[in-house]
């Protein structure tokens, strides 16, 4: 990561995730599941909540999620 | 030991999969920055196991393809891969590896986990398998060949994954269990029959309140499989799914409390079979039996796959305050710590989530809260009249207000 630069960049490999929805608990303002149960998420995310986003990366049982550094 | 050496040992973590990795994190996250060991049996850096017997299986069988990511704060962390600990002096703080060595710590991280149990008293034939680590599942997937018959001892999760998975692979596949019905001991009665059903449909046999009497072999390879009763079933594989033993063999003489797993409480710390509690030692992952106040206070292993993440964050955050020695440990320790069991399970087209303890249930407190038992159906599990559990087969979202409930009490 750059410096300074104070954004992460999330990445779900969307093949892989099967909508479990782990993420949503754990970092709900980058995921959610939407109305037909599918996994929505904002790719870009502040660094204040990198923490919030591993604990995702951790829960996800298909371990889909991932942290573009 | 020299008392004028400002250094102090390492802190020791023996397991090198999910929990010990989780700690290893959570320690330098808590501002640990001293010296950090992992100890691990397998060549392998830690990875990740449920889709040994699933997706991974279906495909080429790599490390790169279930290995967990490495991450900035454990560059620094020394893994001693390969080497598997025998023995651990208490009074002494050594751990003893298997290459004879001994291994000084300052704190200990028990993270050893579980190894797939064997039927007893068989003869060790090429065709035999079981599925704990990478090289098995590696060893088996050159088997599952189309055609190839396939026997798999054991109905729990595990059994019944690779059962669907061999069948898809082209494989024929008998499944000889002791239980009157597969995934019984979780989720009671009525779910597993009606899970039976679905997989028969797919194709898979079963061979239920029965067990393997012997093998039978040809020029020195598996061919068969005789069941109870005397009949043969032939068998080019077999795969022993008949459950878990706790790797706690190397802890003996300790005073610990290793009567199933390792005793912890509620922070992970290790309790001592006379009841006192170590502050240096803590136990992680499927050995770690704790109380988890979510449903009570009696300790309990728990063999799902979110536990060896939480409870070695949880592990890591405590020692980290311990070893930080600014006031923050008490605090650390009385943290609220009830982790949510959660687990998941991939059968053809069957996608079975669960989450709480279905096992815990009454037997009249099972019972359907959405659904019906031929398609999508959640399924409650009740003790005392309260949510304990719900198995999902086919829902997602619509587990989560049941997700919620769980972790609610009441």
């Amino acid at each position: 990561m750059v410096e300074g630069f104070s954004v992460i960049k999330v990445d779900v490999d969307m093949d892989t995730c099967q909508n479990y929805g782990q993420c949503v608990f754990e970092a709900p303002t980058i995921f959610r599941l939407n109305d037909d149960e599918k996994l929505e998420y904002v790719a870009d995310a502040d660094d204040d909540l990198r923490e919030a986003v591993e604990a995702a990366i951790d829960v996800c049982p298909m371990q889909a999620i991932r942290i573009v550094e | 030991m020299a008392s004028a050496s400002p250094v102090r040992a390492p802190v020791l973590i023996v397991g090198a999969a999910m929990g010990g990795l989780r700690a290893a994190e959570a320690l330098r996250k808590s501002g640990y920055a001293g010296a950090l060991t992992v100890l691990g049996e397998e060549l392998h850096a830690p990875y990740n196991r449920p889709p040994l017997s699933k997706e991974v299986l279906s495909t080429e069988v790599t490390h790169a393809a279930v290995a967990f990511p490495s991450r900035a704060e454990t560059a620094d962390v020394t893994w001693m891969l390969g080497h598997r600990a025998v023995a651990f002096d208490i009074s002494a703080h050594t751990v003893t590896t298997d290459d004879g060595r001994n291994h000084d710590w300052s704190a200990l991280v028990i993270a050893t986990g579980l190894r797939a149990r064997r039927l007893p008293g068989l003869p060790e034939l090429p065709g035999r398998h079981a599925v704990r680590s990478l090289d098995d599942a590696m060893a088996l997937r050159k088997e599952l060949i189309p055609g190839a018959r396939v026997v798999v001892v054991g109905s729990g999760f595990l059994g019944c994954e690779l059962a669907a998975t061999a069948t898809r692979l082209g494989c024929v596949v008998t499944v000889v269990t002791s239980s009157v019905e597969p995934m019984i001991r979780p989720l009671g009665h009525m779910l597993a029959a009606a899970l039976r059903a679905r997989l028969e449909e797919e194709g898979v046999a079963f061979i239920t309140e029965s067990s393997v009497e012997s093998l039978t072999s040809h020029e020195g390879r598996l061919r068969g499989v005789v069941v109870a009763g005397g009949d043969l079933i032939h068998a080019d594989v077999m795969i022993e799914a008949i459950g878990s033993d706790c790797n706690t063999e190397w802890l003996e003489g300790n005073g610990l409390d290793l009567s199933d797993g390792v005793l912890a409480d509620n922070a992970l710390r290790v309790a001592l079979a006379d009841g006192g509690i170590l502050n240096d030692v803590y136990a992680v992952g499927d050995i770690a039996r704790f109380p988890n106040p979510m449903f009570d206070n009696v300790p309990r292993r728990i063999e799902h796959w979110n536990i060896p993440t939480d409870t070695g964050k949880r592990a890591g955050a405590v020692l980290g305050a311990r070893l930080a020695a600014d006031g923050s440990f008490e605090q650390a320790v009385a943290k609220p710590f009830a982790p949510m069991p959660s687990f998941w399970s991939n059968q053809f087209e069957l996608k079975l989530q669960a989450f709480g303890l279905p096992g815990l249930a009454d037997p009249d407190g099972i019972s359907i809260l959405e659904g019906d038992l031929d398609g999508n159906v959640a399924v409650g599990y009740h003790r005392n009249g309260r949510l304990i559990g719900v198995v999902g087969v086919g829902l997602k979202a619509a587990l989560l207000p049941y997700r919620q409930q769980i972790a609610a009490g009441s």
